[in-house]
């Protein structure tokens, strides 16, 4: 509290200052000052900055003393001898770690619309405790990335729960994390797990906001149980729906940590996505290639930009939709 | 299509429907999916590293007991032996060789008899090895690593709310040129995420000579677009006669912020600090392209590093997960009801 006083003392004649000299209204750039310089120095200049490093090749982390190299960066990730065999491709890493990621969008994705959508609709029933079950559905959603892959990888492990399981069903115990399909399997089933909460929790704020008296209208009506959810709930839920979609699609991209933790990629290149592409490029490996990590963010930041564009399309269209209605 | 219809109604019966019954079960079935796995977790933490290596697991930590044998410098682990004769009895094992093990009766050294390994069952007993925790802190700089993390939460958190609520403050409850441009600016932050300019923020805590330091993870982070968005909402209902009434009065406008909008924006500066609580324990991207040096590790960073190991220490490592998810835990078990309304509104993490 005594800190709290003395810094407010410390900052108060500066402020008079500034308003004598600004006015009353513009002083407010003193207020938004710190955020601003926070977010020039740590967001827009690395925007710049990584145009730099994208057309430029050598390892050294300084732009000014990298060598001009044009679009090469481009050419090394995008250059394939056969576009139908990945193993002819000069960066093959990449593409690999390019079609894991959209292997992995898809499924991770419309599994987790699924399951939030299904878990929203049953808590948003009338059911005893609906609080504590809405918490028992979010607590993975806190959990850090590192956490929850050591949880999966401890139960996954040789000797591991679900082998002792196995065993005791009187089959052989099998190797999840180093078997490259059950690996890309676990890798969506725990993304699923840890952050399939956070989603529920935004259809389920849509499906509260739904007016009852539909659906008694509807009970009126006679209106099958499947008819109210195609033409009620669905389509006054589009707008949540549409963000969960677009939200999912654009973590699901990004994902990194809970993979690097749970397989680190392997086995082979099995679970490699883009952003550990671009993490083991830039630092990771021996020789540092930021040109080459920048460019490969260049193309994740191009799916990203897709994916927004999408979104506001979608959102445009589902509220046309319903004026027309 | 009728199994549907659990799904779709939104309002039950007044007796229990067989839907209601199906919903139940889900919830059952989801209570066990989401907890299990860490009640195992936290289970596996107490058991000794013998009994960690154990094939099947056991859910509680057994440990084998041991007998202390006249004329045996050490315990000696105890079996329970099939006797040829068919009877059981109660032995210490001496030593093994292939599959026959020398056992000993406890009461009567002397008496010694040869056994096949597959004759005899070890005698377990419940113990809870507090030691996996106790020597975190004595054998490795796990202290140093709790510190970092304990540091980097608080510091950060801290800033984000005084940066975060003076920018808000100003989108709110001023009328200057640029204002919108700035507050599009800062939103539009929303749409780089950091995975795509990684390369270059590294450049710059390099350049700003913060690599391998706390502070070259606090700063990059704590100004943040969630931050901003959720406080200005919150600040547009603060009545703007009450900073008039300030004016009137010659307040500084530094005044009106600390002592006025400050104080009445509590609830969201509780949801922020909240949010900014759990990112900052949870970091592990910037933290781990920042922080190359073992003295600097997060806990996240050091999980990450033991479990990359070749032996992995299982036995720790678990121990530390389990103390690096007490705090979320404690968060989530409190503060529930403010994250999922928070989420809900805004629809932010």
């Amino acid at each position: 509290m005594r800190f709290l006083a003395v810094f407010f003392n410390l900052l108060e004649p500066f402020f008079r200052q500034g308003q004598k000299r600004l006015g009353l209204q513009r002083v407010a750039w003193l207020f938004v000052g710190p955020n601003l310089f926070v977010f020039g120095l740590f967001c827009f200049l690395p925007i710049l900055i990584n145009l730099i490093y994208a057309f430029t090749g050598g390892v050294e982390l300084m732009p000014q003393s990298r060598p001009y190299s044009g679009s090469e960066n481009f050419e090394i990730l995008l250059h394939c001898d056969s576009y139908f065999d990945i193993s002819t491709c000069r960066k093959d890493i990449f593409w690999r770690a390019l079609l894991n990621t959209a292997k992995f969008s898809v499924l991770q994705v419309s599994l987790m619309v699924l399951f939030s959508m299904v878990t929203a609709l049953v808590l948003n029933r009338k059911i005893k405790g609906r609080g504590f079950w809405r918490g028992v559905f979010f607590y993975p959603v806190l959990l850090s990335p590192v956490v929850v892959a050591l949880i999966w990888k401890w139960l996954l492990q040789s000797q591991g729960v679900f082998n002792a399981g196995l065993v005791a069903i009187g089959s052989a115990p099998v190797e999840w994390l180093t078997q490259s399909g059950w690996a890309f399997f676990w890798t969506v089933f725990v993304s699923i797990w840890a952050h399939m909460g956070f989603y529920t929790l935004i259809l389920l704020a849509g499906l509260q906001a739904i007016p009852n008296d539909l659906y008694e209208a509807a009970e009126m009506d006679r209106a099958s149980p499947w008819r109210t959810l195609t033409r009620i709930t669905l389509p006054l839920l589009m707008p949540n729906l549409i963000v969960v979609l677009v939200l999912a699609a654009i973590r699901a991209v990004q994902v990194f940590d809970e993979v690097f933790v749970l397989t680190g990629g392997g086995p082979g290149s099995a679970t490699t996505f883009i952003v550990q592409f671009i993490y083991q490029t830039g630092f990771a490996e021996q020789i540092h290639l930021y040109g080459l990590a920048a460019a490969a963010s260049m193309a994740l930041a191009l799916i990203l930009i897709v994916l927004t564009l999408a979104q506001l399309r979608l959102t445009r269209a589902s509220e046309a939709g319903q004026k027309g209605r | 299509m009728r199994n549907l219809n659990f799904l779709l109604l939104t309002r039950g019966r007044n007796r229990l429907h067989w839907t209601d019954v199906l919903s139940y079960a889900y919830l059952v079935v989801g209570l066990f999916t989401m907890f299990a796995p860490v009640i195992w977790l936290v289970m596996s933490s107490f058991k000794t590293e013998a009994a960690m290596s154990q094939f099947p697991p056991s859910f509680l930590p057994y440990t084998q007991k041991t007998v202390q044998v006249e004329g045996f410098p050490k315990p000696l682990p105890l079996f329970l032996v099939n006797k040829v004769d068919g009877t059981q009895q109660e032995m210490a094992q001496v030593n093994r060789m292939g599959i026959v093990a020398n056992m000993v009766d406890p009461q009567k050294p002397e008496d010694k008899l040869q056994v096949n390994v597959r004759q005899r069952e070890a005698v377990n007993s419940l113990s809870f090895a507090w030691n996996n925790y106790v020597d975190l802190f004595g054998k490795f700089t796990f202290g140093t690593y709790l510190w970092n993390s304990v540091f980097i939460t608080v510091i950060a958190t801290v800033l984000t709310l005084l940066i975060n609520s003076m920018a808000a403050f100003a989108l709110s409850k001023y009328n200057f040129a640029g204002q919108k441009t700035v507050f599009i600016l800062i939103i539009a932050t929303l749409m780089i995420p950091p995975t795509i300019i990684l390369v270059p923020v590294f450049l710059v805590i390099n350049q700003v000579g913060l690599l391998n330091s706390l502070w070259g993870v606090i700063l990059p982070a704590v100004a943040t677009p969630t931050g901003v968005f959720l406080l200005r909402q919150y600040m547009l209902t603060i009545p703007d006669e009450l900073i008039e009434a300030a004016r009137m009065d010659h307040a500084s406008e530094w005044r009106i912020y600390w002592r006025i909008v400050l104080p009445l924006s509590a609830p969201a500066l509780a949801v922020l600090a909240i949010f900014s609580v759990m990112w900052r324990w949870n970091d592990f991207l910037l933290p781990l392209i920042v922080l190359s040096k073992n003295e600097f590790f997060t806990l996240q960073l050091a999980l990450n590093s033991f479990q990359g190991e070749l032996n992995t220490q299982w036995h720790y490592l678990l121990a530390m997960t389990v103390i690096t998810l007490i705090p979320v835990t404690l968060v989530f078990a409190f503060l529930q009801r403010y994250i999922t309304t928070g989420i809900a509104g805004a629809g932010v993490k």
